[in-house]
């Protein structure tokens, strides 16, 4: 394997890195520092993954029978509400920013840190507020709304709704500053060199994402602030006995949440550009047209709301108008498959896990995006409508796409993040156990909805019995497999050995210094003289 | 801009701003002021979107109301509304003075003019505390509240649900306003600022200038259109 030459030569483990030089309960909770901010976001969407990973497993159990299993519809409803509303708010969108964006992003930028430091942390700390709150809902009654919260009901229903929206609008002011902090980061901090076009994808894909934050999260809170004082004050906004509107809810709500489906997948779509060019030794192909389609995302995303309200009395205008702006919106998608596939062919493609993971998204995303086409029609969106097939189609994007990129990301910088190596046999098995699982789970899910097995029930008719025992089987190889990736990522803590300062040859900055860096990131200030994926395996 | 110490007025002054240090992440203090003042105007971005969502609020239900929404804008208070309008500009004009002073060192009417802006929002929430008590009494109130009589269209509970969410967000946002000027009040009075270090107050003072402007549509909008 030819290994790219190093523009600053590191010297190999100085002895202190960012996470021993202090210690202390307090030096964490204390730290400016973006890394061990994003260390601590790491641990905590861990820990919101697995709780909603928790519930996703027992939905799936309670489907294994068509009758009650073992929860009784109640239960249920809580169930899912509580698993959606962790794993979007809790796990999905602060993911990827908070904790990789965190680390990587100022050192791919060659600074010292993000342009406010304390803000940051002031947004970790929101995010944890905003934790507390939802999840208190759990001993308080549950909440039993659907994470999307839709009016009437959650205006009416006995469970804790003002606990979780509360705390869904302070993890909203954390996703705003992450969002401010990243765009003015990546203006004001970028080091000599390192202009625009030299910006790794990963920079890019989290500089619309920070955009899209910007722009469509104040919306959601005032939203959310809105249904609160209706719930509590009855001021008749929403509420159609007093005169209030319930669709003008479902518009605010989806003004920011089709945008905030942007959030969760560009970060996503970024990591995977970073894990292609680095691993298969290629310049990406068509750089520009990937850096300016995640732009062209997070614009377009702000105009195709609408189409999660096909059936909900919309102006046949206005659908026409969404339908077409979704199909719209898939372009610029495509375009980055096509160019990912492109920088694939004749690369010197070596099947480490973040590559094989990055091959399942690609896999992956391309059935949720393409099936997200089919519910774009208006016709037979009609039908698919609130059954699995949506459940299956922003399963494959959000899970099959951004969960598994984000894994893939995790082994792509964990040897950066903690200076130790991982198995690569551990991982490989841990990435085919997550695409089979994922596919035995989901796949059903299509045909389920195709015929006519609505969302957000407990029970089914008996002929849908083997489609959803396969799919509850599948959810437990999944459940086997990020088992497996935890156990690869742990142990390699006690017993990996110790990584070197770019193990996979990768061009950009945060490869060029000692793994894990130091506080400030580097010894000597970068100059940069190339851009992020010119590889010496290439003819320039 | 420069931060040069233009203003050094006569030799034996003692050093402007002496807290003042580049924090260490920045290569001059030129970016660290830029990067402050860039991320200033993107939280005030989102801010319009908090607002533009009442506004959309507002344009829908007047359009599906519109006969509730001009017999209840009657019952605003025109003319305290107008004098709140003037008071808030006018608060808008010290802010924008304090601003320039602080950029020329002028230690004591920076102090003055910031003073001068708490006294206008103090008058803006105490007018705005009368006209809330008139609607309070009348039963002038949202939704499920509204009590009053003598009105010929049926919904005037939700014009005033819009009235109440938009003017009270912005009551609150007058209310984080004073907090913040009084804070840069009294960084000012311990001469922190100068023309080398100026970034608080301008941060501030945009603020100010957004919760202004946004009265200056809530007026015409509720009480004049309705
Ligand atoms: C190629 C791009 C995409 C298209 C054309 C598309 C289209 C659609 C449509 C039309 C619906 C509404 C279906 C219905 O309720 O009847 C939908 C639902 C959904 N999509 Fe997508 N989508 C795309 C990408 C994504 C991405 C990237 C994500 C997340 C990362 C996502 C997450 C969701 C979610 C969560 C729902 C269900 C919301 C709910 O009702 O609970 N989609 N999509
Ligand atoms: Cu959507």
């Amino acid at each position: 394997m030819a290994q790219a030459v190093a523009d600053h030569p590191v010297t190999e483990q100085s002895g202190t890195n960012y996470i021993n030089a202090q210690r202390g309960i307090l030096s964490w909770l204390l730290t400016v520092d973006h890394k061990r901010i994003g260390l601590m976001y790491l641990v905590s969407t861990t820990i919101a993954f697995a709780l909603g990973g928790f519930f996703a497993l027992m939905l799936r159990l309670e489907l294994l029978t068509p009758r009650k299993t073992f929860m009784d519809a109640a239960t249920y409803n809580q169930a899912f509400t509580l698993h959606g509303a962790i794993m979007v708010f809790l796990f999905i969108i602060p993911a990827i920013p908070g904790a990789l964006g965190n680390f990587v992003l100022p050192i791919m930028l060659g600074a010292k840190d993000v342009a406010f430091p304390k803000l940051n942390l002031l947004s970790l700390y929101l995010y944890w507020t905003g934790a507390i709150f939802t999840l208190s809902s759990l001993v308080t009654g549950g909440l039993d709304t659907g994470w999307t919260f839709y009016v009437p009901y959650s205006a009416t229903t006995g469970t804790a709704v003002v606990k979780v929206t509360l705390g869904v609008f302070i993890i909203g002011f954390s996703s705003i500053l992450t969002g401010l902090n990243f765009i003015v980061t990546v203006h004001k901090l970028r080091a000599p060199g390192v202009s625009w076009f030299r910006l790794p994808l990963l920079v890019w894909a989290l500089y619309a994402t920070s955009v899209v934050q910007i722009l469509a999260t104040p919306v959601l809170g005032i939203t959310l602030v809105l249904l609160m004082m209706e719930r509590v004050l009855h001021i008749g906004i929403f509420d159609p006995t007093l005169g209030g509107d319930p669709v003008l809810f479902q518009h605010f709500f989806w003004f920011y949440s089709h945008p905030a489906v942007y959030i969760m997948i560009l970060p996503g779509m970024g990591i995977i550009s970073e894990i292609i060019a680095v691993h298969a030794k290629r310049r990406i192909f068509g750089y520009k047209a990937i850096a300016f389609s995640s732009m062209a995302i997070a614009l377009i995303g702000f105009l195709v709301w609408g189409h999660h309200m096909f059936v909900a009395g919309q102006s046949q205008l206005a659908a026409t108008i969404f339908s077409f702006l979704t199909f719209l919106v898939a372009i610029p998608s495509g375009v980055k498959v096509f160019n990912w596939l492109l920088t694939l062919w004749r690369g010197s493609i070596s099947y480490r896990t973040p590559m094989l993971f990055a091959l399942a998204f690609m896999f992956l995303f391309t059935i949720g995006g393409l099936t997200g086409l089919f519910l774009g029609m208006l016709s037979v969106d009609m039908h698919l409508h609130d059954t699995y097939f949506v459940v299956a189609h922003f399963h494959y994007v959000m899970m099959g796409g951004t969960v598994v990129a984000f894994i893939g990301g995790l082994h792509h910088w964990w040897p950066k993040i903690t200076g130790k190596l991982y198995s690569e046999k551990l991982g490989a098995a841990s990435a085919a156990l997550i695409f089979i699982g994922f596919n035995a789970t989901f796949f059903p899910q299509f045909i389920l909805g195709a015929r006519g097995m609505p969302r957000r029930y407990y029970n089914y008719l008996d002929q849908f019995q083997p489609l959803h025992q396969f799919s509850t089987v599948g959810s437990w190889i999944i459940g086997l497999g990020m088992l497996v990736v935890l156990y690869n990522l742990l142990s390699s803590l006690r017993s990996g050995a110790s990584a070197p300062s770019n193990p996979w040859g990768g061009r950009s900055l945060e490869w060029q210094t000692a793994s894990p860096p130091v506080t400030e990131n580097f010894e000597v200030a970068p100059k940069v003289t190339h851009g992020p994926y010119d590889f010496s395996t290439e003819s320039q | 801009m420069s931060t040069a110490e233009t203003t050094a007025r006569g030799g034996e002054q003692p050093a402007l701003s002496p807290q003042f240090h580049v924090a260490h992440h920045f290569d001059s203090a030129d970016t660290q002021f830029d990067a402050g003042r860039m991320g200033i105007w993107l939280f005030l971005v989102t801010e319009v979107l908090l607002f533009g969502g009442l506004f959309c609020a507002f344009a829908i239900f007047r359009s599906w109301y519109f006969d509730s929404f001009v017999e209840a804008h009657h019952h605003l208070d025109k003319v305290m509304g107008a004098i709140n309008t003037v008071v808030l500009i006018t608060s808008s004009l010290t802010m924008a003075l304090a601003v320039r002073s602080a950029q020329q060192s002028k230690k004591e009417l920076t102090a003055i003019l910031l003073a001068l802006t708490l006294a206008c929002a103090a008058t803006f929430l105490c007018i705005k505390y009368v006209e809330y008590s008139h609607k309070f009494h009348e039963g002038l109130l949202p939704g499920k509240w509204f009590s009053a009589v003598g009105f010929h269209t049926a919904h005037p509970g939700v014009f005033f649900a819009i009235y109440f969410m938009m003017t009270g967000i912005h009551g609150l946002h007058v209310v984080i306003g004073m907090i913040l000027i009084s804070w840069i009040l009294k960084r000012t009075m311990k001469g922190e600022f100068s023309s080398r270090y100026y970034a608080p107050v301008e941060g501030v003072g945009l603020y100010w200038h957004l919760v202004d402007l946004i009265w200056i549509y809530l007026f015409p909008l509720l009480y004049l259109v309705g």
